[in-house]
Parts: C-alpha cells; structure tokens; sequence
C-alpha cells in the first residue's frame, strides 16, 4: 500500500506527538474520531457496519489515495496556471506556517547547502550563490491556500524542470521529496515537478525572498496547494516510494493539485 | 399528444415516486449532509463572510478531517445526481412533473399555500410553488458542483472558473449555492412534517 504511514528515520515520535498537540488544541482529532463513530452509529441503523473510527478513518484515507489517482489522470503537463499582471500582486502578501511568523527558522546564508539525494547523477551539493547563477524566471500567479483563501504573488527563481535536468535526476522516478530547515516535508509527483512554472524560488515581488516567505529557497507550484509549496527547503530527494509529508501524513490529500 | 393523457408505468402501480426516485432521494440525503456539513468545517477554517458555523454542526473534527469527507462526499453526490438526472430525462420525470411552471399559478399557489388552503390531496401533481422549488434546488445543485470543480481544480478546469469569475467568485457562488439548498432544505423539510402522507410516499412509494 502506497501511502503506509511509514515513519521516516530521524523522527521522534514524542516530538511529532507534542506537535501534533500543539496543532489541535481544542482536542478535535478526538471530535473528528467521535463524529466518525456516531455518523458509524447512523449506518448501522441502515444496516450498514461501520461502526469504528478508525476503520472508517482508513476508508476516507483509501478514498483520498483514490483521489491522488484521479487527480493525476486530471494533471495536464501542458497545462499553464493563470498569470496576472504586477497590478494584481496581493500586497502585503499574507504569511501562513504551522508556526507563528516569529518562529520560521533563520538559515545562515553562508552555510546554507542544498543537499541533493537519491536517484541524481550529480549529488554536489549547492551553495546559495551556485544557485543565484543559474537562470531565472518570474512568475505572478495564484497561491491557493487548503483553508481556501488564495493570493496573488510575484515569484522569482530556477525553474525546478531545468534544475533536475542540470544535475542529472532521474526524470523516469515517481517522486521528488523535499526537506525543510524547521523539519517541514513533502512530496510531489515527477510530472509536476517538470511543470514549465514549478519553480527553485530565490526572490519575491522583487526582494531576496524574506524568511517569511522561506529564505533562502522555497518551492513554488501554482498547480499546487499552498502546503505542497514547502519553504527553507534544505534536501532534495528524487525516488520512487512514496514518501508522505509533514501534512499529507496527517491527512492532507497528497496530490493536492490544482 | 398531450402530456396529460401519457401513462407511465409508476402511474399504472399507483405509485407517487417510482423507486429509482426515492432511493437517489436518500442517497441524495446522506450526499448533502455530508457535504453540506464537512463544507461548513472546511469554511470555518477560513471563513468568507463574517461568521463561522458552530463547530457542533460540523464534520471531520478538523479541516483535514473535513476535506477527507468533503472529497469522499463529492462521488456520492455527483454519481448519485448523475442518476437521477439521466433517469429523470430518459424517463421524461422533469418534463412531467415540473413543467411548465407557470407565473400566475406561482403566485395564485403561493397565496393558497401562505392562507393555509393549498391542496396536497393529489402527491403525484406538484402546485407551481413545488414545481419552483424542485427545479430550483436542482438548478443549485448544478451550480454548486460546477464552482465545487472550479474550486478543485482552477487551474485544469481554468475556464470553468474563469465563467464564475475567477476562483474567489467562485468561493462566493458556491458559498451562495450551499445557502440556498440549505434554505430548501429548512422549507423541504417543514413541508414533509406538515404533511406526513408526503414522508411515508418518499419511502414506501405511494
């Protein structure tokens, strides 16, 4: 099964626990899990048996991962995000993290690595001045957020296509899984991230891209879900398992696409 | 040939609802339940108006828990649908039982319905009011699964949501389209209270 909450290595469970916690302070996983088992409890008197939680839990996951399936076959490689003009840009571009903004972690720009892994010719890892060399492109289009507001901003950067091409990915592999300063993840699948606007962002609306926004290198993809656009990005993993992310791992849907 | 003088199977059994009505009527039930109450979870986690819906009335627990339903919820309610309006226009049922719908008889029934004299002796034949009323919640189921796929998908159904105006329009007419099948909902479900024999034709056909 493609999406078995596996944990990966490195991570403590008594941390993901206590973060967790801190996400959902007024109990509500509970809520989720004891509305499952009434809404189970209406089913049986329809005959139906589904009476526990987690099982019911497990089918809304199974249909999520059907989701995943049908998104794909939806996803159109081709298919562009709409741009705007640099009159539409939403200022001041709102800020949204699973931490309060003071809390985004400060990554030394000196000693800032891109460390490449997986199935890569070329795994050197880069610098933040190797990375401003290489070409750049500018983007004004649409971030739409899981909680449903969106905003228009102006992203500036690698396009991640080129990049992958550059240090000899596997273009033929499932995923592209990238890794955060603060411990944030998450995975794409391969066609997106060869999307001509799926982006290595170094600058928005023109400034060096502020820690708000992810110093130094966020990734940008307007057929993405704003969680699935993941900031400080320090790693960069290109393989075939699934490998989940931080959200998707709680339930977010993978795909996520737009 | 009027439309008047057809005889249809379901009226030759006696029957007010034929069966493939009544039961994507209830699969239609649990579908917007379902919907109606993860859409409320995932709006209050960013809400677009000035209030949130009280997190009791809500399903999923959290936004991921809603979206999980919401996404499940949407087959259901799409697959379903689908049914009833293939086997509605196949079986030639809107035609029958909506139309026409004729303004002076919307006014005429709303003022029987309104003085309490409006007749529900005969439920196989909708009063101009009903005939409104059905065609509109129809018409608003459509609306909100169009902007539902404009909210989904903006960029692959881009000009999907580009006709509703873009994706934050789009947030409002699908908002707008929750609304008023709710308020269908408030009235559906007042009548069928105010006249039992409405319930019992909607589960045992007749």
């Amino acid at each position: 099964m493609r999406h078995a909450l596996k944990r990966p290595p490195g991570v403590n469970a008594e941390l993901l626990v206590q973060d967790a916690a801190r996400l959902l302070p007024d109990a509500s996983r509970r809520r989720f899990l004891r509305q499952v088992a009434s809404l189970g409890a209406l089913a049986t008197l329809t005959g139906c048996d589904i009476t526990d939680a987690p099982s019911a839990e497990k089918a809304l996951r199974k249909i999520s991962e059907f989701n995943d399936w049908v998104q794909a076959r939806l996803f159109n490689p081709n298919r562009l995000a709409t741009t705007y003009p640099d009159s539409a840009v939403t200022r001041p571009f709102p800020f949204n993290a699973y931490y309060p903004e003071a809390e985004a972690p400060d990554v030394d720009e000196e000693r800032y690595r891109l460390i490449l892994d997986g199935r890569i010719a070329n795994k050197q890892p880069w610098t933040l001045p190797q990375l401003a060399e290489l070409p750049q492109e500018t983007q004004i289009t649409r971030l739409v957020c899981v909680e449903g507001w969106s905003a228009i901003g102006k992203w500036t950067g690698i396009p991640l296509r080129s990049f992958l091409e550059r240090v000899g990915a596997d273009l033929t592999a499932k995923y592209v899984h990238f890794v955060c300063a603060e411990g944030y993840s998450s995975s794409i699948d391969m066609p997106t991230a060869l999307h001509p606007q799926t982006q290595m962002t170094l600058a928005f609306d023109g400034q060096t891209l502020p820690t708000r926004f992810g110093f130094p290198m966020r990734i940008r993809i307007p057929t993405k879900l704003g969680f699935k656009n993941p900031k400080h990005v320090i790693g960069m993993t290109v393989l075939n398992n699934y490998t989940g992310g931080y959200w998707e791992d709680q339930g977010y849907n993978w795909f996520s696409g737009l | 040939m009027s439309t008047s003088t057809q005889r249809t199977p379901s009226q030759d059994l006696g029957l007010i609802h034929p069966l493939y009505v009544r039961i994507t009527h209830w699969v239609n039930a649990i579908a917007i339940f379902i919907m109606v109450a993860s859409g409320w979870q995932i709006y209050n986690a960013s809400p677009l108006l000035a209030f949130a819906f009280p997190p009791s009335l809500t399903l999923g627990g959290w936004l991921a828990g809603g979206l999980l339903w919401h996404f499940a919820g949407m087959w259901l309610f799409v697959g379903n649908g689908l049914l009833y309006l293939v086997l509605g226009l196949k079986r030639g049922h809107f035609r029958r039982k909506f139309l026409p719908i004729r303004a002076t008889d919307v006014v005429a029934d709303l003022g029987a319905a309104v003085t309490g004299r409006l007749s529900h002796a005969d439920l196989s034949v909708y009063n101009a009011v009903q005939k409104l009323f059905y065609l509109g919640v129809l018409i608003a189921g459509v609306v909100i699964v169009a902007s539902g796929l404009a909210l989904w998908k903006p960029v692959q159904f881009k000009e999907l949501a580009a006709l509703l105006g873009g994706y934050e329009s789009a947030r409002l007419v699908h908002f707008f389209a929750m609304a008023s099948i709710v308020l269908f909902l408030v009235i559906h479900v007042a009548m069928a209270v105010l006249v039992p024999r409405s319930l019992r034709a909607m589960i045992c056909g007749r």
